[in-house]
């Protein structure tokens, strides 16, 4: 099993910590994993990119050039992501933010709204984490199950009462598919 | 999965593995794509006591690496390509004055200023002798942050074996890119070696002054220091060469690459292998000394060779003196920032097997 997944979104939308949690989750998982962040010069509001891959062997490239599944976060996200998805790939569209339809009709496209599942749990900031348990409905890649033990060394101690709210977010975004 | 596996950049593992080979100090300029290294190095040596020192610049970083190494301590730099260009003066004094160091690029674009992003632009200046004069020294060229930090580590060992800087030839993606880590052990400062022709320490030992200098005016004295030099350099090349083959024996057509290129051939490999077609990878970890007669050997096994890199063709240079032009050598590469992808990488071998 090999997962290679393309994230894109704006600065600020967490498409980092949702690529870097992924791939530590999976990880814990026992699998292999690579992680690459690429992103402009901009403090703020440029597009963020991540290419994440998960496998159950030593893994090649680590850049994604044909996604086996996109998340595309924003509006700006869709051509970029639509340029490099495989055929029949799943692509993961936060349809709060993306109101357009792809103009691929070779694409498992699955729209789930992020932001507004994310407001109904208490925090917009949460879309990443309700993308990532839809993520991982649909791929099967990463079980997600050692995320709460992630959580708990990724964030300081401070923001350990932040974390059923993420774990919330996940369950809505598995229950979104 | 090992309890001790860590997610980490390969400019933190770097770093992590410096401290534990027993780097006493750092020296270093911020640049990207390796500013998470100096970031880990200020945090983390201070943290243990040692020494960390932003410098003004990287020339005069690579100075303070100077001072410290004929000291004896172990030390360090890093930084990216256009400051490498920089330190340049630093390291041929350093080759003249036999200082074991650690030097790591993280390479980017250029030439110039340039651009941020990855690139193996760098390869004749790493592997030729970067600043003045008649030396070389180690390059080892890691593919993953697993081997980033392994090379790492080793490097100062190598140093202080051979009494030369080596270097850490990365780029921007290694650098960047975090994967899983098993770190190697830390060392007790203690067991280090100790170095005889260190400056210092003479209120202890009494000895007479050691001259820690690359000057020497005679130029008989220096003809024969520059050939005791190079003898080392024969041992050398008999001795520290690094590489790894992959599916060699069966290729049609081997790719010869390092560094993030091996990691995209390999991916074209699995990718020719599901299309019925056999690839192989030579992949030098060693740069200097480059593993010339293993190539000439699968030369005259009638294999043909595709050099792939991050640059105009560099390496394809030492491929090609290697097989002596009884195989041949085709050069495919992608630059200024731009990683070729597996799929371009593949197209290139199908073009040239006509298949």
């Amino acid at each position: 099993m090999t997962e290679k997944t393309f994230i894109a979104g704006f600065g600020g939308q967490g498409v980092i910590s949702l690529g870097q949690l992924w791939v530590y989750c999976a990880m814990k998982e026992g699998l292999e994993v690579t992680f690459f962040p690429f992103y402009g010069a901009e403090k703020r509001g440029g597009v963020a990119r991540a290419s994440v891959i998960v496998s159950d062997r030593e893994i090649a490239s680590p850049l994604v050039t044909s996604p086996d599944s996109s998340v595309v976060m924003n509006i700006d996200s869709l051509p970029i992501c639509e340029e490099i998805a495989r055929p029949g790939s799943a692509f993961l569209v936060n349809s709060s933010l993306v109101k357009a339809d792809p103009k691929r009709k070779d694409l498992k496209v699955i729209k789930i709204p992020c932001n507004e599942l994310a407001e109904s749990i208490g925090d917009v900031k949460i879309a990443n984490m309700v993308m990532m348990g839809a993520l991982s409905k649909v791929t099967g890649a990463v079980k997600l199950d050692k995320l709460e033990a992630v959580l708990r060394s990724f964030f300081p101690e401070a923001k350990h009462k932040f974390i059923p709210m993420n774990m919330k977010a996940i369950e809505a975004g598995r229950a979104a598919i | 999965m090992p309890d001790d596996k860590r997610l980490m950049k390969g400019n933190e593992a770097i770093g992590e593995a410096a401290i534990r080979a027993g780097c006493r100090a750092y020296f270093g300029y911020p640049i990207t794509p390796q500013n998470e290294l100096t970031a880990y190095m200020a945090k983390h040596m201070l943290a243990r006591k040692r020494t960390f020192i932003q410098a003004e610049s990287e020339v005069s970083a690579i100075n303070m690496v100077y001072g410290a190494a004929a000291t004896g301590a172990r030390s360090m730099t890093s930084s990216s390509s256009p400051g490498i260009s920089l330190k340049q003066e630093g390291i041929s004094y350093a080759c003249g004055a036999d200082l074991p160091m650690v030097i790591v690029n993280v390479a980017r674009s250029g030439p110039g200023l340039g651009g941020i992003s990855p690139s193996q632009g760098d390869y004749f200046q790493s592997t030729r002798g970067g600043g003045h004069g008649d030396y070389y020294h180690l390059v080892l060229a890691p593919k993953s942050v697993q081997e980033a930090a392994d090379l790492t580590y080793e490097a100062f060992d190598l140093a202080d074996r051979w009494r030369m800087p080596v270097m850490i030839l990365a780029d921007g993606l290694i650098g960047q890119m975090m994967e899983g880590v098993v770190l190697p052990p830390e060392r007790d400062l203690a067991s280090l070696p100790r170095k005889g022709w260190a400056a210092g320490h003479q209120a202890d030992t009494h000895r007479p002054n050691n001259h820690v200098t690359s000057i020497n005016l005679v130029p008989a004295e220096l003809e024969a220091l520059n050939r005791k030099r190079f003898a080392r350099y024969d041992e050398i090349k008999s001795s520290e060469l690094r590489f790894e083959e992959v599916n060699v024996e069966k290729a049609d057509l081997v790719f010869v690459a390092y560094g993030t290129s091996a990691r995209v051939c390999l991916g074209a490999m699995e990718a020719a292998k599901r299309a019925g077609l056999e690839l192989g990878l030579f992949r030098p970890i060693s740069l200097w000394p480059f593993p010339h007669a293993r190539l000439a050997e699968l030369a005259a096994k009638g294999k043909r060779f595709l050099s792939v890199e991050m640059s105009m063709g560099q390496m394809v240079e030492d491929v090609r003196l290697a097989v002596e032009g009884k195989a041949p050598v085709d050069f495919y590469g992608r630059c200024g920032g731009v990683v070729p992808t597996e799929e371009e990488v593949l197209a290139e071998a199908r073009r040239l097997l006509g298949k």
